[in-house]
């Protein structure tokens, strides 16, 4: 598993069989943070593919997860990005549903008095029970939120595996979270180049100038390259390196800067935190719509929103804890600065996206070579490796049946 | 004072849509802010930013990052600024609000709407030259087409 077709990345087939396999049924997809939704009533759209669905807060304090497709005439009834509601009506004929997603009111249903007599409405024999919206099953674990369509599936928990487990729990570890904000951007590729970015510890050396030059990954890092056993999802680990890298380290690397320095150093003000257990940087992908990052003091959620083969929305949520002081707060905000849509480490991350879509999109019988570090995926220690990436496509030739 | 204040506003504009970088940082004090923010943020008082620059030297940290680090398709932008209201004047300090649209410029492709929203901003008199003490770029677009990499 050593190569991969360019029409992997461009056919409307595949992409069509991707979002049901993977998107529709067998996986987790995230959806949102609890914090987001903290009040019963609150609700926060989000999408599973390109589904639209709603986080909702319940009177009883759970998290429900709603399709956002009203049972009568299909009417994606729900327009706003969030608030509260006691219960969602659709506009189109007013059927009412509680917070639960269940049907709780149909106008005329009864039909509608004229003269004396009941005209019209529904059948005498029509049921409310089970015409609710569609409700999928949820897994909240340490305050992040993943839903499904496919009521069959595994737990969350053995879902991840017990080594990308950890590494979840390592960021949601019972605290509190606080949202700082979020950033959108449509990147013109497919959906997957984003998993396989995350999941490339050989580019970010090269490609940012911001990593190599301030060593926060870099060559002579120490790293380690985990997996789930399907090798579906992974960890990307890694340690700061201090100090002027050897010349073997930045010998040929361009983007190596030696004279780079900030002129205002508080966007690289760096403070360790206790909960990190070492490693500066652990960069997670979870199969197939989320990546979690921390990279030092920066923690966000990035959602993969696929949109037709050749696009996708790319949803960043930056949050910080409950508990962190304002002067973490606002490092945290100042090394956002690295991250997002203008990132001086993530900016060109959509730029090069894009561009191997434009080379994909021209000859789709052509092939990505992946061989960096052999041709198994086992896991690895080092940043020469395109080992995550084997395992992923071995994953996705299983289940796609190709 | 306005027709000065429009003239600051006009060569900011042609400045950052000639990618004229160095000179970009002089439009503003040495200790200002810089905010490149989404309007759902701006509105909810939730403070990420896309980009947010606490002092003239980022500023000039991201003109190095534009030309050295920063790998990105070249593009042209090209601002259309409306006149700037004036919110409140106190104390030497200019508090406008004007509207802005980008359009980006992709070689060999057609012109884009790129982000379209409102500047918040701050202005003072310092050595007898108007400068920003303060720039919210707030932007009223959902989706940035992939990346921005310039100034707006």
């Amino acid at each position: 598993m050593h190569r991969v077709p360019y029409w992997v990345y461009t056919d409307p087939d595949t992409y069509r069989r991707e979002l049901d396999r993977f998107y529709y049924a067998g996986h987790w997809c995230y959806i949102g943070l609890e914090a987001e939704i903290p009040h019963p009533g609150d609700f926060r759209r989000s999408v599973v593919g390109e589904r639209s669905v709603i986080m909702v807060r319940t009177q009883d304090g759970g998290v429900r997860v709603l399709e956002n497709v009203c049972a009568h005439r299909g009417a994606q009834f729900c327009r706003e990005r969030q608030g509260n509601r006691k219960e969602f009506v659709c506009p189109y004929h007013q059927w009412a549903y509680d917070l639960e997603g269940k049907l709780r009111g149909i106008p005329y249903r009864r039909g509608i008095r004229q003269d004396g007599q009941l005209n019209g409405g529904m059948p005498a024999d029509f049921q409310m029970e089970g015409r609710g919206l569609t409700s999928l099953k949820v897994a909240v674990r340490g305050g992040v939120v993943f839903a499904s369509f496919d009521h069959s599936l595994e737990s969350f928990e053995d879902y991840l595996g017990p080594t990308i487990l950890s590494y979840f729990d390592r960021v949601f570890d019972g605290r509190k979270l606080k949202i700082l904000g979020y950033n959108r951007q449509r990147i013109p590729g497919n959906w997957k180049l984003m998993q396989e970015n995350i999941k490339d510890p050989y580019h970010p050396g090269l490609l940012h100038s911001w990593f190599v030059t301030f060593g926060l990954w870099r060559a002579d890092s120490k790293t380690s390259l985990k997996m789930d056993p399907h090798k579906r999802h992974a960890a990307m680990i890694g340690v700061r390196s201090v100090g002027k890298p050897a010349g073997d380290v930045v010998s040929g690397v361009t983007s190596y800067k030696a004279d780079m320095s900030l002129r205002d150093p508080r966007q690289l003000d760096i403070v360790p935190e206790e909960w990190w257990k070492g490693p500066t940087a652990v960069m997670l992908t979870l199969f197939p719509s989320l990546i979690i990052q921390q990279q030092v003091n920066s923690l966000s959620m990035r959602h993969i929103q696929p949109r037709g083969p050749g696009v996708f929305d790319f949803v960043w949520t930056h949050f910080a804890f409950e508990d962190d002081s304002d002067e973490m707060i606002q490092r945290r905000l100042l090394q956002a600065n690295l991250f997002g849509p203008s990132g001086y480490v993530s900016a060109d991350d959509g730029e090069v996206i894009e561009f191997s879509q434009m080379g994909f999109q021209e000859k789709p019988d052509q092939q990505c070579l992946l061989e960096m570090g052999g041709h198994d995926s086992e896991e690895a220690t080092n940043i020469a490796s395109e080992t995550l990436i084997r395992g992923m496509y071995q994953y996705w030739r299983r289940v796609m049946g190709v | 004072m306005y027709t000065e204040l429009l003239q600051l506003y006009a060569e900011y504009t042609a400045t950052v849509d000639a990618g004229n970088w160095d000179r970009w940082p002089e439009f503003f004090t040495e200790d200002c802010v810089y905010k490149l923010q989404p309007r759902e943020n701006h509105e909810r008082g939730l403070p990420l930013a896309t980009l947010h620059f606490h002092s003239k030297g980022m500023l000039q940290d991201r003109v190095y990052g534009i030309r050295e680090t920063l790998f990105h398709d070249p593009y042209y932008q090209r601002h259309v600024v409306s006149l700037p209201r004036v919110l409140a004047v106190d104390r030497g300090r200019w508090f406008l609000e004007a509207n802005y649209a980008v359009f980006r410029t992709k070689l060999g492709e057609i012109s884009t709407v790129f982000n379209v929203g409102r500047y918040l901003d701050e202005v003072v008199r310092v050595d007898g030259a108007l400068k920003f003490a303060s720039r919210f770029c707030i932007y009223d677009s959902e989706m940035i087409p992939n990346a921005i990499i310039y100034p707006i």
